[in-house]
């Protein structure tokens, strides 16, 4: 491989733009940073980042890294290439659908940009264990799953090293995270175990929206309500294919928007389209090319902050809106003492002792402070462990389905006892410290 | 088992390609983009940043002005070069490579400077509907801003440097219908009911309900209520303080049924109606609506008038006759707490009325279209409809001159009160000027050779000083800003001009839709800092 400044005069000239930025003092430094061609050299031949999400942010963050200097570059994604990427999706073309978004994506860029050297996984990243993220440098994320983004986090966190209660700093693998929807994005640096992680703030990630049951079936007034009626209620009871719902089935879209303009039309309801009822269905989130090419932009350039020192990084979080002007925000997001993933905090929780299993587990899936998707709980108690609870094992779910409606008590819970938790949105185990307390209080 | 749904024309391809910004600017804002063609001069990095963002979602076409053969330097920050482009016209190089992006869109080059052009071809900018520029000299700059200026089209000049972006947009006038605001308070006229309004909350009796009713009965209509009933104690005022909106809150709190022990139901349509006590404020004009009916473009159509200004004296006279003081009527009703037959019914008076405004707004366009002689066609009942359902959040932008920052009086008088804060991005502004400066008296950007950094530091502090002086302003604060700028030696970097490419493309956007405002008029981007800022020059 071809160094940067080692003989080779048109790479040498062709990197001329970041040699003056990495081989001169500037005013605006971060204090660490010397000026010297080995910086380049080590962006260049050591350094490893990875990029998750080849979508939208991902293919963007390709290329903005590679021309930053970055060459060794793997990236994640577990997508295939749909019509609908194309309107932003920029390494795409229409005959690449179908095909892996990560394969084509790497295979692109690798192939006009001379030097780089993208490795694609076709992979989810649950694939993927503690050896292979420990590889890394720097993590940059372009998901748009909240559940992938706490999973990474909990990853990266689990890499870090604690030496007698004190964090070894050289374990720290800096994560960019960035997110968009619309015209609105933000970024975000984390240093975990130093600086806020995404669990740290689950508060600036807004529930999904979701409807009440009874305004579905009883007072329905918007159109999104009748479209949620036929999705809900009807498809299961008339299943007119006998399948699960499939957003990317025209017939399937086109049964729900005939019945649900139906059901609008029975109470006067204005304003069920089609456009609308993929929209609900799909849970589709708008995006245009330019907040994505603004959102992954911006983490590239921390990561090269982070990767050179050239400057101090974002410290740590940044909005970003062009609905009204260009509008940025930036502002340090604080650690939750308690962090759920990066505080070394053992966690409690509390329960009535008459509270049935299924209480409890709501109360993980909806609190702010855990927001879980489908938690398993096995409890710890004389040595030997006891699955209460665990939907994503059919065979286990079946055995265990009875205990959802017994209270802790009836299963034999008693104060203190530990609760072994495990969910999609993290890699690890949680903990939880029971605290029961007397029914009658 | 066959679909019986009927097949809908919004499953054609391309609606399935745009679908994710179809969401957002709607099929009009699609058409608008997709009958658009603009220009860029230079196709450095930056350039080809903002014509990515152009590309993908559509725009008709794009014209590329660039003289310059393709360097090591550019395959070193521009994607659409491939690293055997060098020596090879820059223009037709990355023409090629944009291109493939989208297949609908067309897209041709020229490749002369644009100083060439506006020498040999002055009609040549006449059609487009935004021209952009790309590290362009001060010469040129104030030639093209003056004829572009002339033809009204909207100019983006903007530069990528180190770790800073820079923008200034020009545009003569700009108008924006819907402007999408982040939130808009709901337009319910309690304080001023309309007669079916009126006529429909009268009649709706909540004294008399069981709790199930009674839990049902939308908010608009327990707070038109209780409002009656305070104004009755105050002079028939709206409650501006705090102490009267909470006054306002008891009397609505007092209306929640209680259960035998005497504690209050939970009832959430009562607590929406607290909560909305807050946003409760007097229909009347808003201040920039006002400025628009004001306006001597408003005032006096010519047979030149465009739609807006035509649609805005329908307004203005709107507001002072049927309209009794208000805007039409909005419309539209958010949702909220309700059984569904009373939200429908509120919600049918609602919409009802706003179409009756928006007929006599109409026959008003028509009215005017007449007497200026313009064709009835000009304006679709449409177009009136859209216009009513916006008037409230309505924007007009009343630009300079690009050419007028080189006059040192008008800038002077521009610059100096931003330059008071010693932190402020402009600073960057001033030091891209002293970089023009430079290069008109060196030739080369400062710091461009390893070896000549020290002394170009001393000399683009001269011009820099110099041209504050020009401006009658102080010194810069600190020498910093001139060591960094000279530090970059003219160089790009890919990520700020991805960055500012992308925020770019969107103000295009903006100005080809007519739909979200655009920044006015100068932007800075600090990757340093990963700040941004906006200025008014
Ligand atoms: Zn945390």
């Amino acid at each position: 491989m071809m160094g940067s400044g080692d003989g080779s005069d048109n790479l040498h000239h062709r990197w001329s733009h970041l040699r003056k930025i990495l081989e001169r003092p500037g005013p605006f430094c971060h204090p660490d940073f010397e000026a010297s061609p080995e910086t380049l050299n080590f962006l260049m031949n050591s350094c490893k980042i990875l990029v998750i999400g080849a979508g939208g942010l991902g293919c963007e963050l390709l290329k903005d890294l590679a021309y930053m200097g970055f060459r060794n570059i793997h990236v994640i994604d577990m997508d295939t290439i749909e019509l609908s990427n194309l309107n932003r999706q920029f390494l795409f073309r229409h005959k690449d659908i179908g095909k892996s978004k990560a394969e084509v994506a790497a295979n692109f860029i690798n192939t006009r940009i001379q030097g780089c050297h993208v490795v694609p996984h076709f992979s989810k990243i649950q694939d993927f264990d503690e050896s292979f993220y420990r590889q890394f440098h720097i993590v940059v994320c372009g998901l748009d799953s909240i559940v992938a983004r706490r999973w990474i986090n909990g990853m990266i966190i689990s890499l870090l090293n604690y030496e007698n209660g004190v964090l070894d700093t050289c374990s720290i693998i800096p994560i960019i995270d960035g997110g968009t929807e619309g015209f609105k994005g933000n970024v975000r640096v984390i240093l975990p175990g130093m600086t806020a992680c995404i669990d740290c703030t689950l508060d600036l990630f807004p529930p999904q929206i979701t409807y009440p049951l009874c305004t579905i079936a009883n007072t329905p007034r918007l159109p999104e309500h009748c479209i949620e009626y036929v999705k809900v209620i009807q498809w299961p009871k008339e299943n007119p294919w006998s399948v699960p719902i499939d957003g990317d089935d025209p017939q399937h879209i086109s049964w729900i928007y005939e019945k649900s303009s139906e059901r609008a039309a029975q109470f006067s309801i204005p304003g069920v389209t089609y456009r609308l009822v993929q929209g609900v269905v799909k849970n589709i989130i708008p995006a245009v090319a330019s907040t994505n090419a603004v959102v992954a932009a911006a983490c590239a350039t921390e990561a090269f902050k982070l990767a050179t020192s050239c400057c101090l990084p974002l410290n740590n979080y940044m909005v970003f809106n062009d609905l009204e002007g260009v509008y940025t925000y930036a502002y340090e997001a604080e650690r939750k003492e308690d962090c759920l993933a990066c505080s070394q905090v053992p966690q409690k929780i509390e329960f009535k002792a008459d509270c049935k299993l299924e209480e409890l587990i709501a109360h993980l899936c909806e609190s702010a402070q855990f927001r879980m998707r489908s938690p398993g709980i096995t409890t710890q108690t004389g040595g030997h462990s006891r699955t209460l609870y665990m939907s994503t094992v059919a065979s286990i779910e079946q055995q265990t389905r009875g205990n959802l409606r017994r209270t802790l008590q009836e299963l034999g819970l008693s104060d203190g006892d530990q609760l072994l938790v495990a969910d999609p949105t993290s890699p690890n185990t949680v903990v939880l410290q029971l605290k029961l307390l007397n029914s009658t209080t | 088992m066959s679909s019986p749904a009927p097949k809908s024309p919004e499953q054609s391809e391309k609606n399935k390609k745009y679908d994710r910004q179809l969401r957002l600017w709607g099929d009009h804002g699609q058409a608008a983009l997709e009958s658009a063609h603009v220009c860029l001069i230079n196709a450095n990095g930056l350039g080809t940043e903002i014509l990515k963002s152009l590309i993908l979602p559509g725009i008709g076409a794009f014209t590329i002005v660039d003289g310059e053969k393709v360097t090591e330097e550019d395959i070193g920050c521009n994607f659409f070069l491939d690293h055997d482009s060098v020596g090879k016209s820059r223009a037709q190089a990355t023409i090629q490579l944009l291109l493939e992006l989208n297949p609908d869109v067309r897209g041709d080059y020229v490749d002369e400077s644009v100083e060439q052009v506006l020498e040999n071809n002055p009609d040549f900018f006449n059609n487009f509907s935004v021209v952009i520029s790309t590290q362009i000299s001060e010469r040129v700059i104030i030639r093209l801003s003056k004829k572009l200026w002339e033809l009204e089209i909207p100019f983006i000049a903007c530069q990528s440097y180190g770790f800073i972006g820079y923008a200034r947009i020009q545009v003569q006038e700009h108008t924006v219908i819907e402007t999408h605001p982040d939130n808009e308070v709901p337009d319910l006229r309690l304080d001023k009911p309309f007669p079916s309004l009126k006529e429909l909350i009268d009649s709706i009796d909540i004294s008399k309900m069981e709790l199930k009713d009674h839990a049902h009965v939308p908010y608009v209509v327990i707070l038109y209520k209780c409002l009656q009933q305070w104004q009755q104690e105050n002079e028939g005022q709206i409650p501006k303080t705090y102490r009267e909106k909470e006054s306002l809150r008891k009397l609505i709190r007092a209306e929640i049924l209680n259960n035998d022990d005497g504690i209050p139901h939970d009832e959430e349509n009562f607590e929406e109606a607290i909560k909305a006590v807050n946003t409760l404020a007097p229909t009347n004009i808003p201040s920039h609506v006002r400025e628009i009916l004001d306006d001597e473009s408003c005032i006096n159509l010519t047979s030149k008038s465009k739609p807006f200004w035509i649609m805005a004296k329908a307004l203005r006279e709107f507001v002072e006759n049927e309209g009794a003081g208000a805007l039409p009527l909005r419309g539209t009703l958010p949702d909220m707490t309700a059984d569904t037959e009373r939200y429908i019914h509120l919600q049918q008076v609602y919409h009802s009325q706003a179409a009756k405004d928006a007929e006599v707004m109409f026959r008003r366009v028509q009215q005017l279209l007449r007497e200026i002689n313009q064709s009835p066609d000009s304006i679709t009942e449409k177009d009136v409809k859209l216009f009513c359902k916006h008037t409230s959040t309505m924007h007009l932008v009343r630009g300079s001159c690009i050419a007028d920052d080189y006059d040192n009086k008008i800038f002077a008088q521009k610059l100096a009160p931003h330059l008071e804060d010693p932190e402020s991005a402009l600073v960057y502004a001033v030091l891209l000027r002293g970089v023009d400066r430079f290069r008109i008296a060196h030739g080369t950007y400062p710091g461009e050779y390893d070896d000549q950094v020290e002394p170009d530091i001393v000399k683009l502090k001269s011009c820099v000083s110099k041209l504050l002086n020009e401006w009658s302003c102080g010194p810069l604060a600190k020498d910093d800003y001139v060591h960094e700028i000279c530090r970059y030696g003219g160089g790009e970097l890919h990520s700020i001009s991805a960055f500012v490419g992308g925020c770019i493309a969107q103000e295009t956007i903006k100005f080809i839709t007519s739909q979200y405002k655009p920044i006015h008029n100068t932007f800075i981007y600090d990757g340093i800092t990963s700040n941004t800022a906006s200025f008014t020059l």
